[in-house]
């Protein structure tokens, strides 16, 4: 795939060494155009899940043998990648990941953002803005968005063929029913440019929104399941819900307790035994770029505060 | 001080050392060779050359060494190589029927054209621990040396379920190689209906645990309306045939051994077919006969569309049984979530807190109307 994103000097001997005894990206070039074709297909019909002849990899499935062998089909010694997984890239995943591409592909990675032309991922969606030219790639366990509520691959394949998608409202509204609101806190289910209904894979609902009209393309790939499908770039892509019950994010009550971001989506870690909290970034990157500029939170404040309160309410910070 | 549950590279590399110091176990003792493992543990091997779909004794030998005897992990290894090797072209089919025989027996029928051959079995051993194992002698002991026979077994066996064709008692399976390519799930992705060369693949590749219990849930009555017989069960040596584009006829390219299963099931036709038996298949690399037999069950169960019988039993599902067969994708499935999950976990975390709040307000909205006659009936017995 071309990229209009402009490379960073990527040649010589600075590159990582490429592990002997496989092709570059570990897919052979067959494999890796079948998997191009498969794509292609995908950015053709946005949110249609594409079957594909997916391999076994030296990573177990549902750890991201999906994103990889995308990712290992679009990969030029050229590009620059980065791999986070819940958002940092810092996580044993991601690291594995990350040395799986440096040893088979010799690219270089990053963790920055803004540097990479592509982002593979599991469970988020960077903090920093996708520019046009970068691909983003997500790991997907289970592609269909309606199995929790019809298992059988037949009937789910009919029901996106003839766009019926009335057992997907029904459980929605069973939810408002009996809970007052939409149950799902992740992988909340998406309308892709009006026709098809698709996950966003586990990323939290927070992050849905950034999927409308990303300039990135977003591609979607699931190893096990043997799907492929991709949002191309400013798609359309709104989050499932009712005029009266409208779709709403994950809101903290503080801020990053490292940068004080109060608009980024913030993981708890607990720090005692007696329940004290911290609440900081998820997007690794994000937050280091912000402290670098000179962000600060309050890391003792937001300790003290966490041991009084828990519960949601009015954000505490300016 | 906040410090982050980091994964760095120097903690996986360090416990990937200490794997290894595991794996080696006791420097005392003196380490495993692969020929060891290729000699005496044969029937791991087999195990992991059928399940991995790649016939290389030396190879998965190897992954048993590596994997530290843990099969499936074993298994994994195998296939995640196998992904990297090319294709040269297509084996003709193997001819069971000129099997060089060591073991072949069927229990339909008292004696058959070839004769009983028990060969290696476990069956009718008893299982009781033999102490004498404990402490090699060296291969000098005469208990393991088998005395070979007089007369050498006869080189083509017919097939039993060949015998009962002759008399039009059991369906034919005429073979459409011609007609259009196998299915090959290894590069295509499954589709149901599947056709019975990908059901029967799949069952190959699926773990021996779950097939196994699948199809002792038939011989249960969760899914047979008859008792299968056991038509024939063969393992032995088959050559590996192979037409060259260049040449044009077949030439040898190697040896395989085998486990060939035949089952054979009553069906008591239809308005259209005789009744007759059917059969079920079951195929794998080594000296697998429980996974054979295993298999053999379920092709006959998931034909049940085919017959036209009903299909009621887990057994009998396709989509059931090939989705869940491939024990490579559950392992890694359900080992996933070892992987942090934390920030969808906070996702629930938030909604949770808010719903408990809510619980607590006694809100009327977000509470199900369960919850509010319990209460009601809770109050009226005060």
């Amino acid at each position: 795939m071309k990229k209009q994103l402009k490379r960073q000097s990527n040649t010589g001997k600075d590159r990582p060494r490429i592990m002997a005894g496989y092709n570059f990206a570990y897919l052979d070039e067959q494999t890796k155009r079948m998997i191009r074709r498969t794509i292609l297909k995908a950015v053709a019909i946005p949110g249609y899940q594409v079957p594909f002849g997916s391999r076994e990899m030296p990573l177990p499935y549902g750890w991201g043998t999906g994103g990889i062998q995308v990712t290992a089909s679009l990969i030029g010694p050229e590009d620059t990648l980065k791999v986070i997984d819940q958002g940092a890239d810092d996580t044993t995943n991601a690291v594995s990941i990350r040395r799986f591409f440096s040893r088979t592909a010799g690219v270089h990675t990053t963790t920055r953002t803004r540097e990479a032309t592509i982002i593979q991922t599991r469970h988020r969606i960077p903090e920093t803005h996708l520019r046009n030219g970068q691909i983003i790639v997500y790991q997907v366990p289970i592609p269909e968005p309606l199995r929790f509520i019809e298992p059988r691959a037949k009937e789910v394949l009919r029901m996106h063929a003839l766009k019926e998608y009335g057992i997907m409202f029904v459980k929605l509204y069973e939810d408002i029913s009996r809970y007052g609101r939409i149950a799902k806190a992740f992988d909340y289910p998406v309308l892709v440019n009006d026709r098809y209904v698709m996950s966003p894979s586990p990323i939290p609902k927070f992050d849905n929104p950034k999927m409308d009209c990303m300039p990135a393309l977003q591609i979607f790939g699931a190893g096990r399941e043997k799907r492929i499908y991709s949002v191309p770039p400013y798609t359309k892509v709104k989050s499932l819900d009712f005029e009266d019950y409208p779709f709403e994010v994950e809101r903290w009550s503080r801020c990053c307790a490292l940068c004080g971001s109060d608009n980024s989506y913030l993981d708890e870690i607990i720090m005692d035994d007696r329940g004290s909290k911290l609440f900081v970034c998820s997007d690794t990157d994000h937050c280091n770029e912000r402290v670098a500029g000179g962000y600060k939170g309050n890391q003792a404040e937001s300790i003290e505060e966490a041991q009084i309160s828990t519960g949601t309410g009015a954000r505490k910070c300016a | 001080m906040y410090v982050a549950v980091k994964g760095g590279e120097q903690a996986i590399a360090n416990a990937h050392k200490l794997l290894s110091e595991k794996r080696r176990g006791d420097q005392a003792v003196p380490e495993l060779e692969i020929s060891q493992i290729k000699e005496q543990l044969g029937l791991s091997v087999d195990r992991v050359m059928t399940e991995g779909s790649l016939y290389d004794r030396e190879l998965a030998a190897i992954a048993i060494k590596q994997a530290q005897g843990d099969l499936v992990e074993a298994i994994f290894l195998l296939r995640a190589y196998r992904t990297t090797l090319p294709r040269f072209g297509f084996s003709e089919p193997i001819e069971t029927s000129r099997m060089e025989i060591q073991r072949r027996i069927s229990s339909s029928f008292k004696d058959i054209p070839g004769g009983q051959v028990l060969g290696p079995t476990y069956d009718y051993t008893h299982r009781l621990i033999d102490f004498a194992l404990e402490i090699p002698d060296n291969g000098n002991s005469e208990t393991c040396r088998a005395e070979v026979a007089a007369e050498a077994i006869q080189n083509a066996m017919p097939r039993v379920a060949d015998l009962l064709l002759a008399e039009g008692l059991i369906e034919d399976e005429a073979t459409d190689n011609d007609r259009r390519p196998v299915a090959d799930l290894t590069r295509d992705p499954l589709e149901l209906p599947a056709e019975r060369d990908a059901r029967l693949q799949n069952l190959a590749r699926g773990d021996e645990g779950f097939i196994l219990s699948l199809a002792y849930s038939i011989l249960r009555g969760f899914g047979a309306s008859g008792h299968p017989f056991l038509g024939e069960i063969r393992f032995g040596e088959v050559t590996v045939e192979l037409v060259p584009e260049e040449l044009g006829f077949p030439i040898e390219v190697g040896e395989v051994s085998v486990t060939e299963c035949i089952m054979f099931n009553r069906f008591m036709g239809s308005a259209t077919t005789s009744p007759k038996f059917v059969r079920g298949y079951g195929l794998a690399f080594g000296h697998c006969e429980r996974k054979a037999m295993a298999m053999a069950i379920i092709d006959y169960a998931l034909r049940s569309r085919e017959l036209g019988e009903r299909s009621e039993y887990p057994a009998q599902d396709e989509e059931f049984v090939l989705f869940h067969s491939d024990n490579i994708q559950a392992s890694g499935f359900v080992e996933h979530l070892k992987l942090p999950h934390y920030v969808d976990f906070q996702a629930d975390l938030v909604l949770m807190r808010n719903r408990q709040g809510e619980f607590r307000d006694g809100k009327k909205e977000g509470r199900d109307e369960r919850e509010l006659e319990d209460e009601k009936a809770a109050k009226e017995a005060e």
